[in-house]
């Protein structure tokens, strides 16, 4: 979009220019000026932010270029401003990666055509599809919101929106709409789209414990905080069946959620055998994002080559690698040290799980993703130095998100040596909340600059009863921490009202960046016609204290007790209907939706496959070496005795110098071979037969 | 013989310095003042062994000494050293004295000493130290320097060295060689006797080998193995390092041996070597932990074996099986990413970490860092990562290619030498081994058609010296103390030689390089000492060299010309806790110790956790269910149960052996072999 605005600049002072010498009157001339102005200081702040950020927008922009923006520029430009201007802005969905639109054919193509029709600002009977009808109880709700600023990761401007059937049918001024529809008034207030909460933990139990708030409590806090869809995480106990557990997760969910999901699926032990049940589960059932535990040894750890190999099966398939980095090994030896020594309490956390273990997993992993070329998203970014790693690694060129999460960003870990048991045990999560104080600023600060990209909340509470487990064992307290009400408020009051981010970029990192990445953009994570009607009405002024009395949890303790923030959801629309206003909750149990996520979103898998096609390798290409080669004879230390018995007739045949070398080198092959798995005998014997063998394998 | 021989090698080293009462030293050194310009003052410059180190002196001395006793008692042939020493030890202190006054060479032991002939006196050199140059003659007997003072006059019969105000440094220490390393069932071309003469040549008079054990094989034995080999071979004194294959319990005992009686302090680990040597996190923080006890240092071969494993499938699959096959499953990030994880560990353990073989720019880098962060970690870059690149692996000449495979393998970055050189030279990297383990060509060549197979190593021993000199000191990027440092002071540092190896000190041993920093000279396979067909400098030019050297106060190369004897070096004990890495570990461990907080008893309701359905499968829960009936207390009800449900999420893990709540360390041997 930016590259738009040079080319249009000129013009309009070539223009004016142009006018002053005709002799054009001054009072004509400042008008020109004073109605460009707006745009002119939109377009300077737009080209502004969108470089700062450059590297991760680096799909987005280069699609200008080439197929998709081609109907954008039909309409003359971004940024002029006749009729039907502000049509060009929401996104025309045909155009738009080749993937959604092959998934959404049918709702989709009605949006489109109804967005080109309302741009001529007529009434419309909208065929509602086929999707949205079976819920039925979306039908007829239709709704417009008056007045506000709506606020997209890219622009913000005035105008109404006009939704129907839990869908932004028609943006602009003096919509032209049927009687009786509902008014909501944003007058003053900004409109954004409702957040995405990218890492919930639901309905993930931990040691056998189920979490104190499961869906219906998690997106009912979740929506009084603004936040719209959720993406909640599966774990997958090994031995279990990844498509059962996502299945019985969706259940629960459809019964239970009251805002749209998704679902990330945790693999706890990887093996080639999952290959299958990933591609139904990428291929049919629309996940496309799958986390690997670089903790928790002997559990759910993952080690170097399944990461490995798990990223390499996921770029093929076109989803995200997650990980939860920490050094499990370490934390494995620390727990045990801590423990010899006394320390029982919940500090222990957080002395056993010291920063660097987090940045060391952090390194590893974005070099394990580097090598298999997969994108990686390292959920929980808790500490400075494992953020400035992601930072430097994105420098570099890697493919690599980081999440800091709302803890991380709002508190520090000072609270685990609460002489209070239950406030310290209440902050117990992994990675740990930093006892540094200066944390969440810093965080906030590469949040803002785009070298981090997403928040999410990790929510995932416990009861203070579920919490005491372990009140004698720190290594029994289930870990988890709230934050899902409270995520788009902390964003806000720290960034945006510390002037470290604009309303743009907040939306960006609360929900389009997340949008983008797990491939639901441009139906979530924007307003636009065509979107779903996931839509927040914000008071940037409000205050609020959050306390565990007033919020939506069950837990008893939230960890942000007593602090105060700015900005807060006057009104929160899902799926089309009005949730929250006057602070007042109302939803139905249930009438969350399953969000399908296809493979390779754009945001990410671009570069990736372009540097697929760049990372062949090539060998040289040489005479054969005819030299001598040493004969490696039998090693008496080391070799078993069944082979030798095979092995000393070969070195005796003898038909030339170069075959006595061959088959002396063939036995030894077999010999040492024996000690190595990896160096198969086939390979010498039959090496394309070897070979093959090899590459199935990585 | 041999054995006898060795014996008398180990009393031969016993600190002849550092015997000696402990009050005398810092009170001489005072009444001389520091930097007094009057006579005598280039001695009271000279180390005082006696005041060294007192932390040393507690472990040290008396040990030392009633061995040595015993053992002159036992060996009656060998009389004089040894009575040398006795002296020194009862009346150090008055001796000493006298030599800081005079200028003229004291020969108070002559009478003791009658016949021998190991004296040399250099004259009108000027001595180079890590810390400081000035002119000096340099007084040599019995393998020992004397004297360092301003115009020695040199007895009748003593024969006088003209230096003629060239560079007198230490000799070289080189830390890393494998001359011995076995590959399937053949050795390097050059075992001790080659390496060790190609050494001297190159200036460096001392080595550290590696001793590497088969991975089931017993550390001892192998220890024993290399020491007879050396003993027997080597032109040149050495130490050994040894290599830890396998970690497991029997491996702590013989580790203890090693370091109590054996001299050894520097013991290493392998992060590559998939399914052979390499180990898992929790086995290198163990082996941290115990080998910090000991007070060894670890050495780090860091590279991720388990990624460098796969990648090697993968190179193969696509069919590359030339030796540019190599640089490509070993990428420069895989050596970072280990190296950063190895420090890590070290940091959390507190244990002090020296990295093996830097490579590569982001590897050094990654070091860098962390010293600047207060890592207690030593970076070691090598003859072939500081003057050339890995450019050649992509050579048309398989035998030159080949030559090339080492791991890490040489980074084909063009500017990584220099970028190395830079950090060497501000002390961001402290040593330079050459990792020298030169296999022949048709050695080489078992891996024709796989480059995995192709034994790892590159010559450097003979070269080590210069290419600092070539390409740091005549850049001007380092200066001659720096130089010194560098190749020599630092490696006795880190692993206690100091002070008798790595300075010009009266006290230390006599192992002395005269330095001429203008000759040229062409690196060619067919002038170099090694036995291998191979040199990877061939053809490249490199300015100064030495051009006498000096071994335990015997010429052993002068004018371009060696004469060596098989068999002269002594192997050199090295004591544990060095305190150029354990001083600051010592201290963060008084200051680490985290401590708990108080806190009343937590009295509020507990879940009781129930039985996982899902995941239960019936014999296990026979199997615990007793233990959750036994606990009366409530706080065990709690812990019994937990016990329960953690059991029976173990039975769907293959890799995690129900007896890990049982008996942790069974368990984890069983994680280990999956790696």
């Amino acid at each position: 979009m930016v590259m738009f605005a040079p080319p249009t600049w000129p013009r309009f002072h070539l223009l004016l220019s142009h006018l002053s010498d005709k002799g054009f009157s001054q009072p004509l001339f400042f008008l020109l000026i004073s109605s460009s102005s707006p745009i002119r200081s939109l377009v300077s702040s737009m080209s502004e932010r969108r470089f700062c950020q450059e590297d991760d927008c680096s799909s987005l922009l280069s699609r200008l270029g080439s197929d998709s923006p081609r109907p954008r520029m039909k309409f003359g430009g971004m940024f002029c401003n006749v009729e039907g201007a502000f049509e060009n802005k929401t996104l025309n969905f045909e155009s738009f990666s080749p993937q959604t639109q092959r998934r959404r054919t049918a709702p989709t193509q009605t949006g489109g055509q109804d967005g080109g029709d309302a741009a001529t600002g007529r009434t419309m009977v909208f065929p509602s599809g086929t999707t949205r009808e079976s819920y039925g109880k979306r039908e007829g709700d239709r709704l417009i919101i008056k007045g506000g600023k709506i606020v997209n990761d890219d622009q913000s401007f005035y105008a109404d929106i006009y939704i129907e059937d839990g869908t932004v049918r028609q943006i602009g001024e003096n919509l032209i709409i049927p009687p009786g529809v509902k008014t909501v008034d944003a007058y003053g207030q900004l409109v954004i789209p409702g957040g995405i909460d990218a890492n919930t933990n639901l309905h993930v139990p931990q040691k056998g414990l189920n979490p104190a708030d499961d869906f219906y409590q998690g997106t009912r806090a979740a929506l009084c905080g603004g936040t719209t869809t959720i993406i909640d995480h599966v774990l997958v106990e090994p031995g279990v069946s990844l498509l059962s557990a996502f299945d019985q997760s969706r259940e629960t969910a459809e019964q239970r959620a009251c805002c749209d999901f998704s679902f990330h699926l945790d693999i706890t032990r990887w093996h080639e055998g999952l290959y299958e049940e990933l591609e139904t589960l990428v291929k049919d059932q629309g996940v496309n994002s799958f986390l690997f535990f670089m903790a928790y040894k002997d559990k759910y750890q993952s080690s170097d080559s399944q990461l490995y190999e798990a990223f390499g099966v996921l770029r093929d398939l076109g989803a995200i690698a997650q990980v939860h980095a920490e050094n499990g090994d370490i934390i494995d030896e620390e727990q045990k040290k801590l423990l010899s020594l006394g320390i029982t309490g919940p500090e222990g956390h957080v002395l056993s799980h010291p920063e660097e273990v987090e940045t060391e997993a952090v390194y590893r992993a974005i070099t394990i993703a580097k090598q298999a070329n997969c994108p990686l998203y390292i959920t929980k970014v808790m500490s400075k130095s494992a953020a400035d790693v992601i930072a430097k690694a994105r420098k570099k060129g890697i493919v690599v998100y980081g999440e800091p999460i709302t803890a991380s960003l709002a508190t520090d870990g000072s609270q685990y040596w609460s002489k209070d048991w239950a406030t310290a045990a209440a902050f117990v999560m992994s990675p740990p909340i930093n006892p540094d104080p200066s944390t969440p600023q810093y965080l906030t600060s590469l949040l803002a600059c785009g070298d981090l990209q997403v928040t999410s909340s990790a929510q995932a509470s416990f009861s203070t009863a579920q919490k005491a487990v372990g009140k004698d064992d720190f290594t029994l307290i289930p870990e988890g921490t709230n934050g899902i009400e409270e995520r788009l408020s902390v964003v806000w009051d720290r960034a945006v009202s510390t002037g470290k981010m604009d309303e743009n970029e907040f939306v960006a990192v609360t929900s389009t960046n997340a949008a983008k990445l797990f491939n639901i953009y441009p139906r979530k994570g924007r307003i636009a016609v065509g979107s779903d009607a996931d839509i927040v009405i914000w008071n940037p002024k409000e205050m609020k204290t959050v306390s565990a009395t007033t919020h939506n949890l069950t837990v008893e303790v939230n960890i942000l007790e007593g602090l105060e923030f700015r900005g807060v959801p006057t009104v929160v629309i899902s799926g089309g209907q009005v949730v929250v206003e006057d602070g007042k909750l109302s939803v139905t149990e249930g009438s969350g939706r399953f969000v399908p996520r296809k493979a390779f979103p754009d945001f990410v898998y671009r570069r990736i496959k372009a540097r697929s096609k760049m990372a062949e390798a090539r060998g040289v290409p040489r005479g054969n070496y005819d030299g001598p080669v040493h004969d490696v004879i039998s090693m008496t230390k080391s070799v078993p005795p069944t082979p030798t018995t095979r092995g000393p007739t070969c070195p005796k045949i003898v038909t030339g110098p170069r075959n006595l070398h061959q088959s002396g080198f063939t036995l030894a092959g077999a010999q040492i071979d024996d000690h190595i798995p990896r160096r198969s005998t086939q390979r010498i014997v039959a090496p394309p037969g070897g070979r093959s063998n090899i590459t199935s394998l990585s | 013989m041999s054995d006898c021989r060795r014996q008398w090698n180990r009393e031969d080293e016993l600190p002849v310095y550092l015997a000696g009462p402990i009050s005398s030293g810092p009170n001489q050194r005072k009444s001389y003042g520091m930097f007094s310009s009057v006579e005598g003052a280039f001695d009271s410059k000279t180390i005082d062994f006696d005041s060294y180190a007192v932390g040393r002196k507690g472990s040290r001395t008396p040990r030392s000494r009633s061995r040595e006793r015993i053992l002159d008692s036992g060996d009656p042939v060998e009389k004089t050293p040894g009575d040398a020493r006795e002296g020194s030890q009862t009346n150090s202190t008055g001796e000493i004295d006298g030599t800081g006054t005079g200028a003229e060479v004291q020969f108070a032991e002559e009478e003791n000493l009658p016949g021998k002939d190991g004296r040399l006196l250099i004259k009108g050199g000027r001595v180079v130290n890590d810390d400081q140059s000035f002119y000096a003659d340099v007084f040599i007997e019995d393998g020992l320097i004397m004297q360092v003072g301003e115009n020695l006059v040199a007895p009748a019969g003593v024969k006088v060295i003209e230096a003629n105000g060239r560079m007198i440094i230490p000799g070289g220490i080189d830390v890393n060689t494998c001359l011995m390393k076995p590959y399937l069932d053949t050795q390097p071309v050059d075992d001790f006797l080659q390496g060790t003469k190609a050494a001297l040549a190159g200036g460096t008079t001392m080595i550290i080998d590696h001793v590497t054990p088969q991975p089931e094989g017993s550390l001892l034995e192998a220890f024993e193995r290399w020491q007879e080999a050396a003993d027997k071979k080597a032109c040149c004194d050495y130490s050994l390092h040894v290599d830890i294959p396998k970690w497991n319990e029997t491996v702590k005992d013989e580790l203890e041996m090693l370091v109590q009686d054996k001299g050894v302090n520097s013991f290493q680990v392998f992060m590559a070597y998939n399914d052979l040597y390499q180990m898992t996190d929790s086995e290198l923080y163990a082996a941290l932990s115990f080998l910090k006890e000991l007070g060894a240092v670890v050495l780090v071969h860091a590279e991720n074996g388990d990624l460098v494993a796969k990648e090697q499938r993968k190179i193969l699959g696509m069919g590359i099986t030339g030796p540019e096959g190599h640089p490509l499953s070993h990428p420069e990030e895989l050596e970072a990413e280990a190296v950063f994880r190895a420090i890590t560990l070290g940091n959390r353990v507190n244990c002090p970490v020296y990295i093996t073989k830097v490579m590569s720019k982001s590897a050094a880098d990654t070091i860098a860092q962390a010293r600047r962060k207060g890592s207690v970690v030593f970076g070691e870059p090598i003859t072939a990562s500081l003057a050339t690149d890995g450019s050649h692996y992509w050579s048309k000449n398989w035998a030159k290619a080949a030559a090339y495979v080492t791991s890490p393998p040489l980074s084909p970055d063009p500017t990584t030498l220099d970028h190395l050189h830079t950090l060497l030279a501000c002390g961001d990297l402290q040593v330079v081994g050459s990792s020298h383990c030169a296999y022949s060509t048709s050695q080489k060549a078992i891996g024709r058609d796989d480059f995995t197979l192709i034994p790892e190593g590159v010559n450097g021993v003979e070269e080590r010296m210069g290419f600092v000199w070539d390409k740091a000191v005549a850049m001007g990027k380092m200066d001659e103390n720096q130089f010194v440092a560098v190749t020599s002071t630092n490696a006795a540092k880190i692993f206690n030689l100091y002070p008798r190896k790595g300075r010009i000190a009266a006290g230390s041993d006599a192992d002395i390089v005269i330095w001429d920093p203008d000759s040229v000279k062409t690196i060619t396979a067919k002038l170099q000492q090694s036995a291998a067909e191979y040199n990877i400098f061939e053809g490249l030019e490199c300015r100064g060299g030495p051009a006498l050297v000096l071994s335990q106060g015997q010429i052993v190369y002068e004018g371009g010309k060696l004469q060596v004897q098989q068999g002269t070096g002594r192997f050199i004990p090295r004591k544990p806790f060095p305190d150029f890495a354990y001083q600051r570990v010592k201290f963060r461990n008084q200051v680490k110790n985290s401590q708990g907080v108080t806190r009343g008893m937590y009295d509020g309701p507990v879940y009781e956790v129930p039985s996982m359905p899902k995941y239960i499968t019936p014999s296990p829960s026979a199997k615990t269910s007793p233990t959750s009936h036994q606990p009366p207390p409530i706080r065990n009800l709690h812990q019994s149960n937990f016990s329960l449900s953690g059991a029976q999420i173990d039975d769907n893990v293959p890799r995690r052996s129900g007896h890990r709540i049982v008996a942790p360390p069974g368990g984890r041997s069983n994680i280990t072999s999956l790696g």
